[in-house]
C-alpha cells in the first residue's frame, strides 16, 4: 500500500475516532438522547474494509455502525444532525444512531436487531447477481451475531446462490456485557468454514491487514468467486453503550486494549508522524464544524410524524 | 387464458404479467420454481422467466431478509411464505426491517416487496397450518395488507401490490384457489387497493368481511328471506376504506363484522371500534363481530367446524343482529 493510500486510511480512522469522541461527549452533556453505541477501538475494520469498496457497493451494519457509515462516505454533518434528531439529519431525524442509513451511498442501514443485516446484505448481493452487474455487498456484524438464526440462514443463502457478499465479523470480544468465549463452541471463523465459505481471520486493529484481506475477498466476489467470511479480531474500548461503566472488565484488560489502539498501529506504518498530526488537526476542525452546523439545524415539524410511513 | 380463471390462475396470471412488464420483478420461495408451488400457483413461471423464479432453502427469515436487501438495491421481490403460520419464524424482516426502513431513513429507502402468503382453515391442516394472522400485519405501520376474496381482486390487488413501492402482505386463501369465477365477476372494472366494494345490496344490516368470508357470507344469505343484508368486502385492511361501510350503515342502521381470524383481539375489534366512533348515533343496535373461537385450529372435522365461522352460524348471527 502506497503512502497516499495509507494516509487515506488514517484519515478515515481519525475521522471516525474524532466523531465518536464528540458523540460520547455530546451524549454525556445531553445533546444526544436515546441509545448510542460508539466504535472507538474498532476503526481499522471499517476503514480497511470500506477502502476496498466502490461507491455503488452495499453495506449493512449494526447498532455500532457510525464508523462503517463514515468509512462508506456518509456525511458527518448529516450523521450528527441525525443524532441530534434534526430535520437535516441523514434520515430526517426519524432513525437516530441505531438506524443511520444512506441508500444512495450503498449504506443500507445500521440495525437495532442483532444479525438482521446479514441476510439483508445477501439480498443486496442477490440484486447484483440477478441484474448482472459488478456490485458486491458487505455485512458488518459482531461476534454476538453468530448465535442468531439470521447468521445461519444468511450464510446458507450466500453459499446456495454463490452470492458476491463478504461477511465481516468484528470480534471485539464482548456481546453487550458478556465475554464472547462464555458460550463455548467454535470460533466465528471456524463456524463459517463449516457452511462452505472460504474464511480468514485477521488482526482487526491493523487497517492494512484488514484492507488486504477484504480487497482480495471483494475482487474474488466481483469476478464470480462467491462469498467469503472474515473474522476481524478487534477491541471495544468503550462500554456496550454510552453510559456503560464496564464493571465487568478489569483495569488491566482495558489498559491492554489501549495498547492495541488501531490508530497507533497505523501510525507506526506511516512514513512520518507529522502527516498524521496534521490529519488529526484537520479532522478535529472538520468534526467541530460539523457539530456546530448540526446543532443549528431545525427540528422536524411535529406534523412530519406521519410522513414517510408509506412510499 | 380461460374466460373465467380460477383464483389461483388469477394469481399466476398477475405474477406472469408483472414479470413480463418489469424485469426487476423476481419470485422467491420454497419449491415455487420447478415444483410450481405446493398448491401449483406458480406453475410454469420458472420456465417462462429463467433465473427470476428462485427456489429457496427452508430459511424464511434469511430469505425475507434477503428480499429486503434486494428490494433496497434494485429488485422488486415477491416472496412466498408458504403458510401464513410461518410468518412467525420470519417476523423480524417484515416487522422490524421492511415495514420501518422507509420511515427510519426519512423516506430515502424504497422497499418494493410483496410477501405472498395463504391461509384457509377447514380442511384438517391442523393448528400450525391454518391461522389467519392478518391482524398481526395490519397492526404494524408501514405494511399494507391485501386480502382478495375472488379471482378479480386476486389479480388486480396482486398487480397493484407488485407495483407498490411499499411492502405489501398479500394474503390468499387456499380454499378459494380452485374456485371458478363467474364471468360477470371476472369482467368487473378493476378497483385499486384501499377501496371497499359492496358485493350485495341490502337493507337490513351491513355485514363487513374479506377473504374467504365474503363467499361464505354470500352463501349464508343465499336463501335468506326474512332478512336482507348488505355485504361489504373490505378487500384490503391496510389501507382500510370504511366509507362504504358507514354509507351502508346510514341506511341499514346495523352492523356485523365477520372474519376467519380468532374473534378475540382480532381485526373485527378495530373495525367495530371505528364504526362505534363514527356511527354510534346512526345505529339501532350494537355493532358486533363474529370470528373463530379462541382455540388453536383443531384437526378433527367436528372440532374444526365448531371453531370456524361457517355459513350456517354466520346466518344465525346475521339474524340476531338484524332482528335483535
Amino acid at each position: 500500500m502506497d503512502a497516499s493510500a495509507l494516509l487515506g486510511l488514517y484519515t478515515t480512522m481519525a475521522r471516525i475516532r474524532c466523531f465518536e469522541e464528540h458523540v460520547g461527549r455530546l451524549f454525556r452533556d445531553g445533546s444526544i438522547h436515546g441509545f448510542v453505541h460508539v466504535s472507538i477501538g474498532q476503526e481499522a475494520v471499517a476503514a480497511g474494509a470500506c477502502a476496498a469498496l466502490r461507491p455503488e457497493d452495499a453495506i449493512t451494519t449494526t447498532h455500532r455502525g457510525h464508523g462503517h457509515c463514515i468509512a462508506k462516505g456518509a456525511d458527518a454533518t448529516g450523521m450528527l444532525a441525525e443524532l441530534f434528531g434534526r430535520r437535516t439529519g441523514l434520515c430526517g431525524g426519524k432513525g437516530g444512531s441505531m438506524h443511520l442509513a444512506d441508500p444512495r451511498l450503498g449504506i443500507l442501514g445500521a440495525n437495532g436487531i442483532v444479525g438482521a443485516g446479514i441476510p439483508i446484505a445477501a439480498g443486496a448481493a442477490l440484486s447484483a447477481r440477478v441484474l448482472g452487474d459488478e456490485r458486491v455487498a458487505v455485512a458488518f456484524f459482531g461476534e454476538g451475531a453468530v448465535h442468531t438464526g439470521a447468521f445461519h440462514e444468511g450464510l446458507t443463502l450466500a453459499v446456495a446462490w454463490r452470492l458476491p457478499v463478504i461477511f465481516i465479523c468484528e470480534n471485539n470480544g464482548y456481546a453487550e456485557f458478556t465475554r464472547s468465549d462464555r458460550w463455548g463452541g467454535p470460533k466465528p471463523v471456524e463456524r463459517a468454514a463449516v457452511y462452505g465459505l472460504g474464511a480468514d481471520a485477521v488482526d482487526g486493529n491493523d487497517a492494512v491487514l484488514v484492507h488486504a484481506v477484504v480487497a482480495a475477498a471483494v475482487d474474488a466476489a466481483r469476478s464470480g468467486g462467491g462469498p467469503r467470511f472474515i473474522e476481524a479480531r478487534t477491541t471495544r474500548v468503550s462500554g456496550h453503550y454510552e453510559g456503560d461503566a464496564q464493571p465487568y472488565r478489569s483495569q488491566g484488560e482495558l489498559d491492554d486494549v489501549r495498547q492495541r489502539d488501531p490508530l497507533r498501529v497505523l501510525r507506526r506504518r506511516l512514513p512520518d508522524a507529522a502527516a498524521a498530526d496534521e490529519i488529526d488537526a484537520a479532522v478535529d476542525r472538520e468534526i467541530e464544524r460539523a457539530v456546530a452546523t448540526a446543532l443549528e439545524a431545525p427540528y422536524p415539524e411535529p406534523d412530519d410524524v406521519l410522513e414517510d410511513v408509506y412510499a | 387464458m380461460p374466460d373465467a380463471p380460477r383464483y389461483m390462475d388469477a394469481v399466476n396470471l398477475a405474477l406472469a404479467d408483472e414479470m413480463r412488464r418489469d424485469e426487476r420483478v423476481v419470485l422467491l420461495g420454497v419449491d415455487i420454481g420447478e415444483g410450481g408451488g405446493v398448491y401449483g400457483v406458480t406453475r410454469g413461471l420458472h420456465e417462462q422467466f429463467p433465473g427470476r423464479v428462485l427456489d429457496t432453502p427452508i430459511a424464511e427469515a434469511g430469505v425475507l431478509g434477503a428480499a429486503v436487501g434486494a428490494a433496497m438495491t434494485g429488485l422488486r421481490p415477491v416472496v412466498e411464505i408458504m403458510y401464513m403460520d410461518f410468518l412467525t419464524v420470519c417476523l423480524d424482516p417484515i416487522v422490524n426491517q421492511a415495514a420501518k426502513l422507509r420511515y427510519m431513513t426519512g423516506g430515502r429507502a424504497t422497499i418494493p416487496i410483496v410477501f405472498r402468503t395463504q391461509t384457509g382453515a377447514g380442511n384438517g391442516a391442523g393448528a400450525q397450518h391454518s391461522q389467519s394472522l392478518e391482524v398481526l400485519l395490519a397492526h404494524v405501520p408501514g405494511l399494507r395488507v391485501f386480502c382478495p376474496g375472488d379471482a378479480r381482486d386476486a389479480y388486480d390487488l396482486l398487480v397493484a401490490a407488485i407495483r407498490d413501492d411499499s411492502p405489501v402482505c398479500f394474503v390468499e386463501n387456499r380454499r378459494l384457489y380452485a374456485r371458478v369465477t363467474d364471468l360477470e365477476d371476472w369482467r368487473r372494472d378493476p378497483l385499486p387497493p384501499g377501496r371497499s366494494r359492496v358485493v350485495r345490496e341490502g337493507t337490513s344490516l351491513t355485514v363487513v368481511c374479506w377473504g374467504r368470508m365474503v363467499s361464505e357470507t354470500l352463501r349464508a344469505v343465499s336463501d335468506m328471506h326474512d332478512v336482507d343484508p348488505e355485504i361489504v368486502d373490505l378487500r384490503t385492511l391496510a389501507p382500510l376504506d370504511l366509507e362504504p361501510v358507514f354509507e351502508s350503515i346510514r341506511r341499514t342502521r346495523r352492523c356485523l363484522v365477520v372474519h376467519e381470524a380468532v374473534e378475540a383481539f382480532g381485526p373485527g375489534g378495530e373495525i367495530v371500534a371505528r364504526v362505534a366512533d363514527e356511527m354510534l348515533y346512526e345505529l339501532d343496535g350494537p355493532v358486533t363481530r363474529f370470528g373463530a373461537l379462541p382455540a388453536p385450529v383443531p384437526y378433527s372435522r367436528t372440532l374444526e367446524q365448531q371453531l370456524l365461522p361457517g355459513h350456517r352460524r354466520i346466518a344465525g348471527r346475521i339474524r340476531e343482529v338484524a332482528l335483535g
